[in-house]
């Protein structure tokens, strides 16, 4: 089944974008292509994991985001703060400080989302004891939940169908909201995301009718207002008092990084993180290469959360930051006492929906049709030489090749084939400037000593 | 549509890699996942086979919209007694294949649970041939 109208939130800014071949080169899945100029990215192919967004030399490729006064369209403005917020300002930043900014910015409530995760790991543990088809595999990361739909279907049903502790914690507080008596229409759950999967997730979820969580807002905004207003109060040093949150246990200050989880299951748990580890890996499981393995932690982002694309500080200090936190809460218990009054009610909405394979690596529907479509492949690789420059605008010679069989492109598109044509006189130069001028955009190849790296670059005129 | 894959025997780093191709190609046909992941376990433990016991080999994969049909031949020593050889638990891998974490002697009869017609012919001394038939309808 082939369904479209996946909402991405990873956009291209054309005026931006001067057509490199950067994010295409690191796409995982293959869905960038260069047309007009400019990087284009095929919707059902994208599981907007960021890395183009980090490997884009110009920042042309960014975040759309709910406009940050969407929250006041809401009486009850709840803020869901994931560890990893705090973990990129430096130490004498304290939490509380950092919530009371998230208050001064319009929230009346702020959360944090790894409150439920000592609820949703004992949960995990208790349903994976069940499961005979090992190893089970977290649904934490909604770039890799994406990534098993559309890469490895045959893997879906191993996907642990609880939820992650950011949707469990929107679900238990708009409850605890609602019970204090606050209408349901006037709470809004906004997440502070690290990453545009979670942003997709929440505007198109897998395996739910409909997300728990009602905005999303960009982490870099919030730690851009959080680091100027802090810094301005250092500097009057009129520091507010705060707000205390209840703790959070070490195992849930760490949850969101690396072996989070993977280290609070049974068994032979192993952690993957950065998305081309966990492809080489999924590729190894899928023929049963991989035996007696209980548990699979796969996170897309090296550094899991911390190396979120929409992760400000360095990741490797936010990770310290916070195993240093987590130090300083040894014995705070795992599962908060207020929800303890609440685990019936999150024993019945945890579990999500069904996970619908995505694949998109079919050349047809039809297996017959496929098969004469991949009958043409090899042949036009026959001809195209396999350097894989890129410079047709696919990310490779194989990838054009199959373009070409789904009619998205040319075989003349290929500059070494243009030259061959040229020999043989089937081409004239002017048409093959054409064309590279349509993959490369209008007068690209002309002089142009403003471009990076080139002679003016720096010397901006006034 | 018929494909061909060499193994080279002894190479462990390299076992997998004509699965793995195998299975790339399946997706691109929308072969259902679940057929895919049979014939690749089966494939799988078929060139494992190779690379551990025989000298050299090679993996004929012939598909049309019916049926796949793969063929693995190697050449090597050959198997003895193949109604043993299809017991569970049986193996004649060394201790230091064993030590790489393959050779349990699970390999012929997990290629029969994921193959929908199995056939082994094999020469004592000259090589072992199994043919595995996936059905698609």
């Amino acid at each position: 089944m082939v369904e479209s109208g996946f909402y991405h939130a990873l956009k291209i800014d054309s005026d931006k974008c001067f057509g490199c071949t950067h994010c295409m080169n690191v796409c995982p899945t293959a869905a960038i292509r260069i047309r007009d100029g400019v990087a284009t990215i095929r919707p059902d192919w994208c599981v907007d994991c960021g890395e183009c967004m980090r490997a884009c030399p110009v920042d042309a490729i960014f975040v759309e985001q709910d406009d940050f006064d969407k929250i006041f369209q809401y009486k009850c403005r709840v803020a869901l703060v994931p560890a990893v917020l705090i973990g990129q300002f430096p130490e004498k930043v304290t939490e509380a400080e950092i919530f009371s900014v998230m208050r001064e910015l319009g929230f009346t409530h702020v959360f944090q989302t790894e409150h439920t995760a000592g609820i949703i790991s004992r949960a995990m543990v208790e349903t994976a004891r069940e499961v005979e088809d090992k190893p089970v595999i977290s649904s934490f990361c909604p770039a890799i939940v994406r990534l098993i739909q559309i890469k490895f279907p045959s893997l879906l049903d191993q996907v642990m169908r609880i939820k992650p502790p950011i949707d469990a914690s929107a679900v238990y507080f708009r409850k605890r909201l609602e019970d204090e008596g606050i209408h349901p229409d006037d709470i809004g759950i906004f997440y502070i995301t690290p990453c545009a999967a979670k942003i997709a997730a929440v505007k198109s979820p897998v395996g739910e009718e409909q997300s728990p969580i009602d905005g999303v807002i960009n982490m870099q905004f919030v730690y851009n207002k959080i680091y100027k207003l802090i810094k301005s109060r250092h500097e009057t040093s009129s520091i507010s008092p705060g707000e205390m949150l209840p703790l959070l246990s070490p195992g849930s200050i760490k949850y969101s990084l690396t072996g989070g989880e993977a280290s609070r299951m049974e068994g032979r748990c192993l952690a993957i993180d950065e998305i081309h580890n966990v492809i080489e890996f999924l590729e190894k499981l899928e023929h049963d290469e991989i035996e007696g393995v209980d548990f699979l932690e796969l996170r897309a982002c090296d550094q899991s959360c911390a190396g979120g694309v929409l992760v400000g500080g360095n990741r490797f200090l936010t990770t310290e930051r916070l195993n240093k936190r987590a130090r300083r809460f040894e014995g705070v218990s795992d599962i908060p006492g207020d929800i303890k009054a609440y685990s019936h009610f999150m024993a019945n909405n945890m579990d999500i929906g069904l996970l619908e394979p995505r694949s998109m690596m079919a050349l047809d529907e039809d297996m017959g049709e496929a098969m004469r479509k991949m009958q043409q492949v090899r042949h036009l690789m026959c001809f195209l030489p396999g350097i894989d420059c890129a410079a047709c605008g696919a990310p490779n010679c194989q990838s054009l090749a199959e373009d070409i069989v789904r009619r998205e492109s040319q075989l003349s598109a290929c500059v070494f084939i243009q030259r061959m044509m040229e020999k043989h006189s089937k081409l004239s130069g002017e048409h093959a400037l054409k064309i590279i001028e349509k993959i490369w955009g209008k007068n690209r190849l002309d002089k142009d000593c403003k471009k990076k790296g080139a002679e003016n670059e720096a010397n901006m005129e006034r | 549509m018929k494909f061909k894959y060499e193994i080279e025997g002894g190479n462990f780093s390299k076992a997998g890699n004509a699965s793995s191709a195998v299975k790339k190609i399946l997706k691109q046909l929308n072969v259902p996942p679940a057929t895919i992941k049979k014939l690749v376990v089966a494939l799988y433990e078929g060139e494992v086979n190779v690379v551990a016991h025989a000298w050299n080999g090679c993996i004929y994969v012939d598909i049309d919209p019916d049926r796949i049909f793969v063929t693995i031949e190697d050449e090597g020593p050959g198997i003895p007694d193949i109604g043993q050889a299809m017991q569970e638990g049986y193996s004649t891998a060394s201790q230091a294949v064993r030590e790489m974490g393959f050779g349990a002697g699970m390999g012929l009869s997990n290629m029969k649970k994921n193959a929908d017609l199995l056939n082994i012919k094999s020469e004592v001394g000259k090589g072992t041939t199994v043919e595995i038939t996936t059905l698609l309808k």
